[in-house]
């Protein structure tokens, strides 16, 4: 997800190009917020910082709205992303084995990120993938239907 | 894999079997074998007819045919006519409106037609979505241009207002009246937003009508913002859905490139454009003045209402605020007249709705019918029967804020009016069907962690009763749940419901209720017996708090 560490000067400037671009409407935060975090993995501290001066904003309000969204992270986060779906259709659709399954494999619990920061294990709401149920998200690609016997196969496919 | 092509009914209330509905139901076993039917036709018994002058009753599905009285030696003339060759004998035929009791009776289902109908996904999957020519050829943008030629705000939204549109993100709100509502309210700057923040889970109706037809979009909001005033619009998509993202934004640019975005439309004095807010994953920004916070670039907090957007939304602006699928219905109502739609569906609940069919059975998916058809036809019909056989034990509606139907509720016409009547809810759309192996207390388990972690945490009630009700669903599926919690758990249902700021809220104790009223032997037997029925729950006998 994250194409590389960026820092100080760096961040600065991105946050200040986007915000170019965006305008400083507070309306535009959540649109910046996302591309921030596109590029980063996540929005770091010093991002906010930057972000509430360029935007005339209190830090305490734009890390309440990071904070707020499922898809925005205030934490680092691993190289690739695992989200798996926990709503009902997908849990009738046998989602319960899979999810077992997907944690003993990867020696994560919901939430946690491996000590090689190659994964990040989240659950999610539905993903409107229903009539493929169960689903789940590496990074960009979807895979339904899936079986507890395909996870470790699956999980192959990531460097 | 059987596919069942047709059902047959048999009503069995006392009066019917008094009358030989047995006798009835046996000759049609005997009858349908003869004909080497018997894979193709479900035959079942009904139980919930009310009392009738014409009983017993034989009903044929799709076609909505009832026949009465019915005697075994009018049987074998039903099969071979109706079932076998497909001729509906006329002699026997009832009229569906002399019927006063719960099944569903169709005015637009005479005939032999299977009841799809499809208005809302009319062109979706059958033009490219991409190219906004093949909308038009489609006869896109013709209801906008009919509007905008001949027609005052207040006409266009009379139509809308005869037809008897119901909004279809949940609450069943008649639309024109809510058109009315933003065009009367004070102010020279309105808004239109679509709500696309579809999140509800097992519901993705809004997703394919965004990816396959976003220019139908586009006409109908362009249409209301004519008729309430408004000439800036918003389209507030989830931003899991990149793809309908993407096939809106081309949409929005081709029809500016045409003219039919922009000023002067159609070269009369009405200007609209539309802009993108794509969401960042918050269940919550389904709920309307959630959303509009969010657009102003805030947490996806609820306001209290009143006031409600109709008369401070965006940016304490009117703001008329529509589900995509409400909108999609827009532009062929004003092509074919709110007559036509009326006549659609039951009266109280005119037109058709999109339902996404999932779980135990052959065929999932999405269908397009009549409001008013019945849960069982749409397991034996659309959804080709149970999986393996097995036996249906209740559908979940609308998502999660939608109930749980038990199987004695699958005659009753799916429709805002009976679904209330019958004290569950059509919510938005998503029909879980499940077999019994799912647990009543595991599914209510996944429903309130759901809930729990999306409620949005501004007001107590939701905040704090839905942890709660999760970790007694938790207690209970270990076994370990007591009689008191179930005294709590529907009281939390019901606190929830009046206390709660907003519908998540108020929607989530719904589960609770439901399991509590239609499956109570079983919720009591993981606590009395330490057992649970399905097998399902872990019942390990430790009293824990633990996530999924």
């Amino acid at each position: 997800m994250a194409t590389e560490v960026k820092e100080g000067q760096d961040i600065r400037n991105m946050v200040r190009t986007l915000v170019q671009n965006h305008g400083d409407e507070k309306a535009e935060l959540i649109p910046i917020l996302h591309e921030i975090n596109r590029e980063l993995g996540y929005i770091s501290d010093e991002a906010i910082k930057e972000l509430s001066k360029r935007m005339n904003l209190p830090s305490s309000h734009i890390y309440s709205v990071a904070t707020f969204y499922r898809m925005l992270s205030t934490e680092p986060r691993g190289r690739h992303v695992i989200q798996f779906c926990e709503s009902a259709p997908c849990h009738v659709a046998g989602g319960r084995l899979v999810w077992q399954k997907l944690q003993r494999e990867l020696g994560l619990a919901k939430g946690e990120t491996s000590q090689d920061d190659k994964w990040t294990l989240l659950t999610t709401s539905c993903l409107g993938l229903c009539g493929v149920g169960p689903v789940m998200v590496i990074d960009n690609d979807i895979y339904g239907n899936v079986t507890p016997e395909q996870v470790p196969g699956i999980l192959k496919n990531y460097e | 894999m059987k596919t069942t092509r047709s059902m047959v009914l048999v009503s069995s209330d006392p009066e019917s079997l008094d009358r030989g509905a047995l006798d009835v139901f046996s000759t049609l076993q005997k009858q349908i074998t003869k004909f080497g039917l018997e894979e193709e036709i479900a035959l079942s018994m009904i139980t919930d007819i009310s009392k009738h002058a014409m009983s017993p009753l034989v009903l044929v599905y799709p076609d909505a045919v009832i026949y009465g009285p019915v005697t075994a030696d009018d049987v074998p003339r039903i099969v071979e006519e109706h079932l076998y060759k497909g001729r509906v004998v006329e002699e026997k035929q009832i009229s569906a409106y002399d019927l006063s009791g719960r099944v569903a009776w169709l005015s637009s289902r005479k005939g032999t037609m299977p009841a799809e109908n499809r208005i809302v996904l009319k062109n979706v999957g059958l033009i490219d979505p991409e190219n906004i020519e093949e909308y038009i050829i489609n006869e896109g943008y013709e209801a906008l241009g009919t509007v905008l030629k001949e027609m005052t705000p207040d006409e266009t939204i009379k139509v809308i207002k005869d037809s008897g549109l119901r909004g279809r993100g949940g609450a069943g709100f008649p639309t024109g009246l809510k058109w009315q509502f933003v065009k009367g309210a004070k102010g020279n700057k309105k808004y239109v937003i679509c709500n696309a923040d579809e999140s509800e889970p097992g519901t993705f109706k809004d997703r394919l009508v965004l990816e396959g037809d976003p220019h139908g979009i586009i006409e109908a909001m362009s249409i209301a913002a004519y008729a309430v005033g408004a000439d800036e619009g918003y389209v507030y998509i989830r931003g899991e859905y990149g793809l309908a993202i993407s096939r809106m934004q081309k949409a929005i640019q081709q029809a500016r490139d045409y003219n039919l975005l922009g000023e002067n439309i159609f070269g009369t004095d009405f200007s609209f454009d539309i802009h993108i807010h794509a969401g960042a994953g918050a269940y919550i920004c389904g709920e309307e003045t959630a959303l509009i916070e969010s657009i102003e670039g805030n947490r996806g907090e609820p306001r209290p209402r009143p006031p409600y957007p109709t008369t401070a939304g965006l940016w304490q602006k009117p703001t008329l605020v529509n589900n995509v699928e409400t909108l999609a219905n827009i532009p062929a109502i004003i092509r074919n007249g709110g007559a036509w739609y009326k006549n659609i569906g039951t009266p109280s609940s005119p037109g058709t709705k999109v339902y996404t069919v999932l779980g135990n059975v052959n065929v999932t998916g999405l269908i397009e019918v009549p409001m008013g058809i019945t849960l069982r036809e749409v397991i034996s019909i659309y959804a080709k029967g149970m999986k393996d056989g097995a036996t249906f034990k209740l559908a979940q509606t609308g998502g999660s804020s939608g109930s749980i139907i038990p199987a004695s509720l699958q005659d009753t016409p799916m429709d805002f009016d009976s679904y209330n009547k019958a004290g569950v809810s059509l919510g938005s759309g998503a029909l879980l069907i499940c077999n019994e192996e799912v647990c009543v207390v595991d599914l209510a388990k996944v429903l309130l962690n759901f809930f729990r972690y999306e409620s949005c945490g501004k007001c107590n009630p939701c905040r704090i009763g839905n942890k709660r009700a999760y970790e007694t669903l938790v207690n209970i599926s270990e076994g370990v749940g007591t009689l008191q919690d179930l005294k709590d758990l529907q009281m939390m249902s019901d606190q929830l419901y009046e206390m709660s700021n907003c519908g998540l809220g108020q929607t989530a104790g719904s589960p609770l209720k439901d399991i509590l009223a239609h499956f109570r032997a079983e919720v009591e037997a993981h606590i009395k017996l330490k057992v649970c029925p399905a097998g399902v729950c872990p019942m390990s006998g430790q009293r824990i708090y633990k996530t999924i």
